[in-house]
């Protein structure tokens, strides 16, 4: 090829340099344009429910606050009393619900990634936890109801702080068990390999290996569904119903207990101011708790020893 | 026969005790994994079981009567239905621009990538505020907000049988917001997820060949990652038709069937989540029955949402 046939010839009209009044030109920084614009109107609610929650929940925090019982309304027209049984009973009910669905949980997702070989039941249970992470909340509710609270199965008890720690509980398996499943999943098969042919057991490899360096991602998983029950109200409004009193005694598990969530419901919906601000109260105390929880499943994700390799 | 090196070398048997921790261990895993399958066919039983007496009574007839009347006994979910359908389609169509453009909008490299993060870690915190405190601040703040304009939208375009009815406090309008307030979190990071996963080839490829940013979006990166962003997208859909106290807290509970958004309306999980407690009889028959109607609705969106994404996936 001769140096001729390549020859560059200049042109006036060359398409070939950066044209900003072309149409494809515009219409890029339009579409940039759209999606900043949608990314703001995408956080504008959550930077407007925290700043009220802020404000007219964070100015009422005292001491009394966190040591007063609230008051049904109408009976003082100038205060409503306090959170202190609610903060308590979200403890409990939530505790309830994790101490339930955690094991079953971690026992079902270790049996999903360490022993199924991808037969129909592993399939089956693959699937229904999709499903039951789908089952709306107030479903969970409903069948707690009628399993438990109607029937009086648990010592003759009908709405009680266990059957809504039931009732989170279904709510939180599906989650627990994903992530379990999930974090052994990322465990390399050589450190399994590794703890056989050292003469470790079934057993011992599980719960001495494969476990503890899937620990990290399991907790992150169980924290965030945590933090998702804490801030359910669906499941409660028919299980652990409402309480105006102190939940302080073993026998208190069994008899209506105050949360958090049932509280800003049913006070969100009185007529009465004092009810409402003290709604707003509860929401900062409920929204700060589930925030931190959240940063904190976040901090710990980063220390995971597995996602680095 | 020298006995010591014999012993050295024989592999050990596993002692009984051993065996039986191993097994009992074994048996207590898939027993707790078929608890998840107890519970998921419990909570079925439960609802058809209550469900029917009102199914021998209604039949189908109870998707398409719009009365609900504990006075006269008389009960037809077609309200709460078509509440629950006009209320998470509405809010999956509005929510679905905004939480992909989005997700493009911290994926892409448009602006520092520590602006970016930071944007993608407050869409997540949305997530994690719970509905009955998104509840409160609908009715105290969102609501009272959007009434002015919803009134002057009323005032021009009354005419339209859907806007047709003077929008007076909690309605559909606003659940439809709140709906997509909580469901945007689902629908951005799950577009994140899966627009992060293109290989990076692809994008390069296509820049190589000229093409623009957002023809690259718009060509290569969005097919390729469509399966995920669909799976996202039917996930918010069975999420806003379950969703139950933010909702019940601003559409206004009635069980008045009107077409326009305006009016106060109903959803299936709003009817259940008020009438449940007072409930007897029939009604709570009904209620259950309406449960299973929105159990259906939320399985049939996950199973189509499983296919979805199977089919859509793109092998690279």
């Amino acid at each position: 090829m001769t140096k001729s046939s390549i020859q560059y010839k200049p042109t006036t009209k060359s398409k070939l340099y950066f044209d900003a009044k072309l149409t494809r030109n515009i219409l890029e920084i339009a579409y940039t344009l759209i999606a900043g614009i949608f990314s703001l109107l995408a956080i504008l609610p959550l930077v407007s429910v925290l700043t009220y929650v802020l404000i007219k929940g964070g100015s009422q925090i005292n001491f009394s606050l966190f040591t007063q019982l609230p008051e049904p309304p109408g009976d003082d027209f100038l205060s409503a009393g306090g959170i202190g049984n609610a903060i308590i009973g979200t403890f409990i009910v939530t505790s309830i619900g994790a101490l339930i669905s955690i094991p079953i949980g971690i026992g079902g997702g270790v049996f999903l990634a360490e022993y199924s070989k991808g037969g129909n039941f592993s399939k089956f249970i693959r699937f229904g936890t999709n499903v039951l992470s789908g089952v709306p909340s107030i479903i969970a509710g409903v069948v707690v109801y009628s399993i438990i609270v109607t029937t009086g199965i648990l010592f003759g008890a009908s709405f009680s702080a266990i059957a809504g720690g039931i009732a989170l509980s279904i709510l939180m398996l599906p989650t627990v068990i994903k992530t379990t499943d999930e974090g052994l999943k990322l465990v390399s098969n050589e450190l399994r390999k590794g703890a056989m042919a050292i003469g470790a057991s079934r057993f011992v490899t599980i719960t001495r290996i494969t476990l503890p360096s899937a620990f990290t991602p399991i907790a992150t998983g169980i924290l965030l569904a945590i933090a998702r029950a804490a801030g359910e109200t669906a499941p409660l409004i028919f299980t652990g119903l409402f309480s105006f009193y102190w939940s302080n005694t073993p026998t208190s598990l069994l008899e209506p207990i105050a949360s958090l969530s049932v509280l800003i419901y049913n006070f969100a919906l009185e007529p009465y101011e004092a009810q409402n601000q003290l709604a707003w109260a509860a929401s900062f105390v409920l929204l700060t708790t589930l925030l931190i929880l959240n940063i904190l499943a976040r901090y710990l994700r980063r220390y995971s020893i597995l996602e680095k390799r | 026969m020298r006995k010591g090196l014999n012993d050295l070398y024989l592999l050990r048997s596993r002692s009984k005790s051993e065996k039986f921790v191993d097994k009992g261990f074994k048996t207590l895993a898939i027993g707790m994994a078929a608890m998840v399958a107890i519970v998921l066919i419990a909570i079925i039983i439960v609802v058809i079981f209550g469900a029917k007496e009102s199914i021998g009574k209604y039949g189908l007839n109870f998707l398409v009567i719009s009365e609900w009347n504990p006075v006269t006994d008389r009960y037809g979910a077609f309200t709460a239905i078509y509440g629950t359908l006009l209320t998470s389609l509405a809010s999956i169509l509005i929510a679905v621009p905004i939480g992909v453009g989005t997700a493009i909008f911290i994926t892409e490299d448009i602006l520092p990538r520590k602006i970016r993060d930071f944007i993608g870690i407050l869409v997540e915190l949305l997530a994690a505020i719970p509905s009955v405190v998104l509840g409160l601040w609908a009715i105290f703040v969102l609501e009272p907000f959007l009434r002015p304009m919803l009134t002057s939208v009323y005032n021009t375009l009354g005419w339209i049988p859907f806007l047709g009815t003077k929008p007076i406090g909690p309605g559909i309008a606003p659940a439809i917001i709140i709906l997509i307030v909580m469901i945007l979190p689902i629908i951005t990071s799950i577009s994140r997820d899966s627009l992060n996963q293109v290989p990076n080839t692809l994008r390069e490829a296509a820049y190589g060949i000229g093409a623009t940013r957002w023809a690259a979006i718009f060509n290569v990166l969005i097919p390729a990652a469509i399966s995920g962003i669909a799976g996202g997208v039917l996930l918010a859909l069975g999420r806003a038709m379950g969703e139950t106290m933010a909702v019940t807290m601003i559409i206004g509970n009635s069980n008045n069937f009107s077409w326009s958004l305006f009016s106060p309306g109903n959803t299936i999980s709003a009817l259940i989540a008020n009438q449940f407690g007072e409930a007897d009889g029939t009604q709570v028959s009904s209620l259950m029955y309406a449960a299973l109607v929105l159990m259906f609705l939320t399985l049939a969106v996950n199973v189509i949402a499983n296919l979805v994404v199977k089919k859509l996936s793109l092998k690279y």
